[in-house]
């Protein structure tokens, strides 16, 4: 049988995605231009003329590229804020449980003894609670780390993980009472909704921080992480609300009166016919308010607390490491870069699981 | 066939607005056990609103409706109880496509009923074996043609085991050449002794199901006689023009 060549092919190819006409040969042209100019002197910069280790921005004079010896020297700090250093291993041990339990998560499809659900009443129910105790000891022979020592990678993962968790079903209620047929209920949560989206977050943890211990009552005062966890979770719930509501508008009125003829009350439908359907739609939408939570975490900076980006940026004012800020930064943008773009791909997957061809 | 003559669905002096549109007036209606009625009439007559007081997807404002001693208000325990009873049949089937066929028949009878899962599985076996489509029962409703879609429809109704059945136009969203497989199953179940009310245009099916045919116009019952009656020798003007056009 004739086939064509290799080469021929790709030519081809070249022709018909980069040179098909003259404006697209100059675009291509440009592009690559942009390239050549950006390209080499960033791997430059980063790679080849980068200094790895080093006890201060001194042991970096002498080469011309970016000074990474300042991550190596904190990435600990980075990692666990102001944690003691003896008693980290109990946040390892806490993620590592909730990395084994993602593990199942993902071979729950494929094992058929291991049960979904399952693992996720796990994540949901006795996880965080083992995981506050780690985190926090004071009983059972674990010292006490009070949440002021709590800090970097680690404080951010805490209050996005627990703004996703909570925010989620929190906004799948608000939207619900949005769309209730209750006259009461429903102003509320409008109420409720339309408050917390007009105002910045910013204000949302200043009030949490900073109000709201002056309206208590003298001697009545909790955990200033529980408060802004709260906040955080209040304004994403508010726009996860929004976002729900969508995918219920977006499922056609006769699955609920199919359901409703079947004898399914209002919280079976929702749950059994609507909810799944709905939830499906919003996924691009609900994994976007996510990725946004998680960065917007790097907001509790301001009401002093040290969270990832807080703390590589306190690190890049230590007099032996003054002139580091553009790795400091260049390095927390690679992680966050990380960790949205894993929700966005984990989004991509559950969405083909999902796909049953409606 | 000799009938039991026990009222099964018992509507008086109803009526029923939409916002100022009065869509049902003073409508009285009664349907025995085992009775099969065929509504018919012009497009905006009300028809399929009145069939959707019977398990109250529509509310109406006046009037009583009794379903299986069972009477339609406010009370969301009444409501359940009724709809329970009753199973409805949809112009755009209104399968769940998040579910397969098999999950679509169970869901009910498992949460309704609370019947367990096997129990349920093979009731739902049963039932699309009788429609004729058990080999489809791991398929999603989107991979079916509309007339399978419809049967699958139909056999999820059946799992319920009502005493009643509500059709809502089934047949008019359908190809053709897929309206007879739909109407065979639903002649099948007329003959069984379901008590059924159909919506329907088709005339050929009412002509050999119906015991009974109501006409309505303009939100009224404008004419309730038997199908020989009926077609051969309609009574009011309004009827006569209707078949006219439609025959």
């Amino acid at each position: 049988m004739h086939t064509t060549p290799i080469h021929i092919n790709s030519m081809k190819w070249l022709h018909k995605n980069l040179f098909s006409s003259s404006l697209n040969t100059m675009l291509t042209m440009a592009a690559l231009y942009l390239l050549w100019i950006v390209v080499p002197p960033a791997i430059e910069w980063s790679l080849l003329e980068a200094t790895w280790v080093g006890e201060s921005r001194s042991a970096c004079e002498p080469n011309s590229g970016a000074c990474w010896a300042f991550v190596d020297a904190r990435i600990e700090q980075f990692l666990y804020g102001l944690y003691p250093a003896t008693e980290r291993w109990r946040v390892n041990l806490a993620f590592a449980i909730l990395f084994l339990l993602f593990i199942g998560l993902f071979l729950a499809g494929t094992i058929k003894q291991l049960k979904r659900s399952w693992i996720v009443t796990l994540i949901l129910i006795p996880y965080p609670v083992i995981a506050l105790y780690l985190f926090s000891g004071g009983s059972f022979g674990l010292v006490e780390v009070e949440t002021t020592q709590w800090g970097g990678l680690f404080l951010t993962i805490v209050i996005a993980g627990v703004g996703i968790v909570a925010s989620f079903p929190l906004g799948i209620l608000l939207a619900l009472a949005r769309r209730s047929e209750m006259r009461a209920v429903r102003s509320l949560a409008i109420a409720f909704i339309e408050l917390i989206r007009g105002v910045p977050l910013i204000s949302v943890l200043f009030m949490a921080s900073v109000m709201l211990p002056l309206f208590l009552p003298e001697g009545v005062n909790f955990d200033k992480l529980l408060r802004a966890l709260i906040g955080i979770t209040l304004f994403q719930s508010a726009y996860m609300a929004e976002v729900v509501r969508g995918g219920l508008q977006a499922v056609p009125s006769g699955q609920v009166e199919a359901a409703e003829s079947l004898g399914l009350g209002y919280w079976s439908s929702m749950r059994l016919i609507v909810l799944p359907q709905a939830l499906k739609l919003v996924i691009p939408g609900v994994v976007n308010t996510f990725i946004a939570l998680f960065k917007d975490t790097t907001l509790v900076m301001i009401i002093g607390m040290f969270d990832f980006l807080g703390i590589v940026q306190a690190a890049t004012t230590n007099p032996k490491w003054l002139g580091t800020a553009v790795e400091g930064y260049v390095f927390c943008a690679a992680v966050y870069w990380i960790f949205c773009f894993s929700m966005s791909r984990y989004s991509i997957s559950v969405e083909r699981k999902l796909d049953t061809g409606y | 066939m000799e009938k039991n003559i026990e009222t099964i669905i018992d509507i008086t002096g109803l009526n029923k607005w939409f916002d100022y549109f009065h869509v049902l007036k003073d409508i009285n209606l009664t349907v025995v056990k085992g009775e099969r009625v065929v509504i018919c009439g012009p497009s905006g007559s009300g028809k399929s609103t009145l069939i959707r007081c019977i398990n109250r997807l529509e509310e109406h404002q006046q009037g009583k409706i009794v379903v299986g001693g069972v009477e339609l208000n406010d009370d969301l325990k009444n409501i359940e109880e009724v709809r329970r009873e009753v199973g409805m049949i949809f112009q755009h089937f209104n399968l769940f496509p998040h579910l397969t066929v098999l999950e679509n028949l169970m869901l009910a009878p498992t949460w309704v009923r609370k019947i367990s899962r096997s129990e349920a599985k093979d009731k739902a076996m049963h039932y699309l074996e009788r429609v004729k489509i058990g080999e489809q029962a791991l398929k999603f409703p989107g991979q079916l043609s509309g007339g399978q879609q419809q049967r699958v429809a139909i056999a999820r109704g059946l799992c319920m085991e009502p005493k009643i059945m509500l059709f809502d136009e089934p047949t008019s969203a359908l190809d053709p050449e897929m309206i007879k497989e739909v109407l065979d199953v639903m002649t099948e179940l007329a003959e069984e002794g379901m008590t059924m009310i159909c919506v329907t245009h088709e005339m050929g099916f009412a002509k050999t199901v119906a015991d009974c045919m109501v006409f309505m116009d303009e939100g009224k019952i404008v004419e309730r006689a038997s199908p020989d009656q009926f077609f051969d020798n309609p009574q009011n003007e309004r009827t006569q023009l209707f078949l006219s056009q439609i025959l």
